[in-house]
């Protein structure tokens, strides 16, 4: 019996910028978690992940992450990637920084 | 102090713009990420959590004036305002953009720093204690040693694929600020009668599998040096396991085989290469002790310090952490802290940087050292000029009296910035810091040294902090794990581990368990805190954390 597969975002840092961004359903990348494409069937996110693994003048180093739904998008699980979404903790820099101007 | 020569010079520029090629050929698409990652790494430019990071060596933790100005442009010029100092005698910082790059490596070259060797496979970025050329107990100052070893090893074509990195440390006297024991081979200056020679030590390392070094050598003479080192290396790349990552370091070697099949090995070895060393390496060896000339000491009268300790509590309070005897009785050495309480370990704004250039300059003969444990060193001050000094750091917040207490702690960046980690160390020091200036305890306590790191790999040296704090993840949870006992002197041991880890907010209540067990135990106010745990042992430390019952319950 196949376990039940937990929903993922497609994630990766921006080549440029380093920045951490995501997949979103139209295909386009963000850099807001809440904005991602939450793939709940498992040979979707496959594919989805093989797409952005098709843009290497982009984005570096692809992966899918465990997410969940939530009142405004999907949210991150593990907290490696809910720091991910906001920054470092001893300044405000990072994605932080932009949203609380 | 050192300066690059022409040849330096020439390679630095030809590998800037050969980077700065290969970025145009990254972001034009030419280059795909699994060919440009060895390019970037070996320029010293990894990707964190959040965003690019470039690693910049810091030879044998010596910077001039002129260089730390440099950093602080390049901090706020292409970066956030700020950098880190890392345990390895390297700045980071952590927001460079990839199409910046390629200037920063410029500026960076134009006062002759780079980012070369501070990854990959290679010999690394030599290090060396902070006080080399200054300490009042060295027998030489080891950095000319540290410089022949980079030029030796730069772009050695043998030891550019080594079975993993490999890192040297150096020191000048029997005390280890340099925590040789913890390094693939660690170099102790060591004096025969009137020759001087090294004692070498090798297979130290901490990370999956915490080792202290061996000795290889008791007394190796200073004209055997690179050959001798050539030999272990080679040892070690016939010997060494490629099989598996875990058991690739040197240390892994030397246990598997054991220190005297190594060292039989490493002889051979000798014997073979030692003909080959012509003598062209002490003569390139006595060029560059010379550019390590001491400065020309000034004789002033230490009188108006000892006059100004005697009047002012508060610079009394400082120098009692942070100045340090120097070689020249007129001279000390200043260890200036980046730790104010609450403040990230290592990481010095560019104002501050510049301060610290500006105070070289001004007391301190242009020079500057970072220390592995993240701050900042005015190797030759005139003791006449402290009580001065002291008020330009006060000034700058730069005075804070902690180094070598309970605050004064090693974080590895940790979560906060770190993709290997597995959990952050960077709250947890800020923390500890505030919680015991809160109480009040940090003087009653004296010597201690706390050392944290993010993930098994160490870089935060936790199983040598006389109190270790390791944090990794636990179903999805951070989780700290603690160690007692370590030590990263000459006097090296690998911390002991308590017990089952601590949550993330009960790692602070802990330390405070582990302390005020220990402010009940010690003998007389005298007995630091790694003696009185050497003297009864774990397990009252046990008891503390984890309550009566705790000895079967580990
Ligand atoms: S110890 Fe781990 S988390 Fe800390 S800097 Fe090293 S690799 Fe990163």
């Amino acid at each position: 019996m196949s376990r039940k597969f937990t929903p993922k975002v497609v994630t990766a840092n921006d080549l440029r910028e380093g920045d951490v961004i995501y997949l979103t359903a139209a295909g386009e990348w963000t850099r807001e978690h809440a904005q991602a494409e939450l793939i709940e069937d498992e040979a979707i996110a496959e594919l989805r992940l093989l797409k952005a693994m098709g843009q290497p003048d982009r984005v570096v180093g692809p992966y899918l992450a465990d997410a969940r739904p939530g009142p405004n998008g999907p949210e991150p699980t593990h907290f490696r990637e809910a720091f991910r979404t906001r920054g470092p903790s001893n300044y405000a820099h990072g994605k932080q920084e932009r949203a609380h101007v | 102090m050192y300066n690059y020569s022409d040849f330096d010079e020439a390679f630095l520029r030809e590998r800037c713009a050969q980077f700065r090629a290969q970025v145009e050929r990254r972001l034009d698409g030419s280059l795909t990420e699994e060919e440009f990652r060895p390019l970037r790494l070996m320029n010293g430019l990894y990707l964190q959590l959040h965003a690019y990071m470039l690693r910049v060596a810091i030879p044998y933790g010596t910077l001039s004036a002129r260089q730390m100005r440099q950093l602080a442009h390049i901090a706020e010029t292409w970066d956030k305002g700020y950098g880190h100092f890392t345990t390895r005698q390297n700045i980071q910082y952590n927001w460079p953009k990839l199409t910046d790059v390629p200037d920063i490596l410029d500026a960076l070259a134009d006062v002759g720093l780079h980012a070369i060797q501070t990854s990959g496979n290679c010999i690394r970025n030599v290090t060396a204690d902070h006080f080399a050329g200054a300490a009042a107990d060295e027998i030489a100052d080891p950095r000319p040693y540290a410089e022949l070893i980079r030029q030796w090893s730069t772009d050695h074509p043998e030891f550019q694929f080594l079975p993993r990195k490999f890192k040297i440390a150096i020191t000048g006297a029997e005390a280890d600020r340099a925590v040789i024991r913890a390094h693939d081979i660690g170099l102790q200056i060591v004096a025969r009668g009137e020759e001087i020679g090294f004692k070498v030590l090798v297979g130290g390392g901490l990370g999956r599998t915490p080792l202290i070094g061996q000795v290889i050598r008791d007394f190796l003479p200073e004209s055997d040096l690179l050959p001798y080192l050539e030999a272990i290396v080679s040892t070690y790349n016939l010997m060494g396991r490629r099989d598996n990552k875990y058991k690739a370091r040197i240390k892994i070697t030397v246990f598997e085989n054991g220190i005297d099949a190594f060292r039989d090995a490493t002889e051979e070895q000798f014997a073979r290469l030692r003909p080959a060393f012509s003598g062209v390496d002490q003569a390139l060896l006595a060029g560059i002790k010379a550019q390590f000339a001491p400065p020309a000491f000034r004789n002033a009268d230490p009188a108006p310090y000892e006059a100004a300790l005697a009047v002012d509590p508060l610079l009394r309070a400082w120098a009692r952490q942070s100045v340090t005897a120097h070689r020249v009785d007129s001279h000390a050495i200043v260890t200036v802290s980046l730790k104010a309480h609450g403040q990230t370990p290592g990481d010095a704004s560019a104002d501050q940087m510049r301060t610290l250039a500006d105070l070289a300059e001004a007391y301190g003969y242009g020079e500057l050292r970072i220390s592995h444990e993240q701050n900042v060193i005015l190797p030759h001050v005139a003791r006449a000029d402290l009580p001065a000094l002291f008020e330009a750091l006060r000034k700058a917040d730069l005075a804070t009296a902690n180094i070598g207490l309970v605050s004064d702690i090693i974080a590895c960046p940790g979560m906060d910035y770190c993709a290997l980690a597995t959990a952050r160390s960077i709250p947890v020091a800020q923390g500890i810091a505030t919680h015991f200036q809160t109480l009040g305890l940090e003087q009653e306590i004296g010597a201690l040294k706390i050392k944290i790191s993010g993930c098994i790999n160490a870089c935060g040296h936790h199983h040598v902090g006389h109190i270790g704090i390791l944090g990794l993840d636990r179903a999805g949870v951070e989780n700290y794990q603690i160690t007692l006992g370590g030590d990263g002197t000459e006097t090296a041991s690998i911390g002991e581990r308590a017990g089952p880890g601590f949550a993330y907010d009960e790692v602070i209540p802990a330390i405070e368990r582990i302390l005020r067990a220990y402010l009940d135990l010690r003998t007389t106010p005298e007995e630091p805190f790694l003696e009185t745990y050497r003297r009864l042992g774990a397990q009252p430390f046990k008891t503390a954390l984890y309550g009566e019952g705790a000895r079967h319950a580990a």
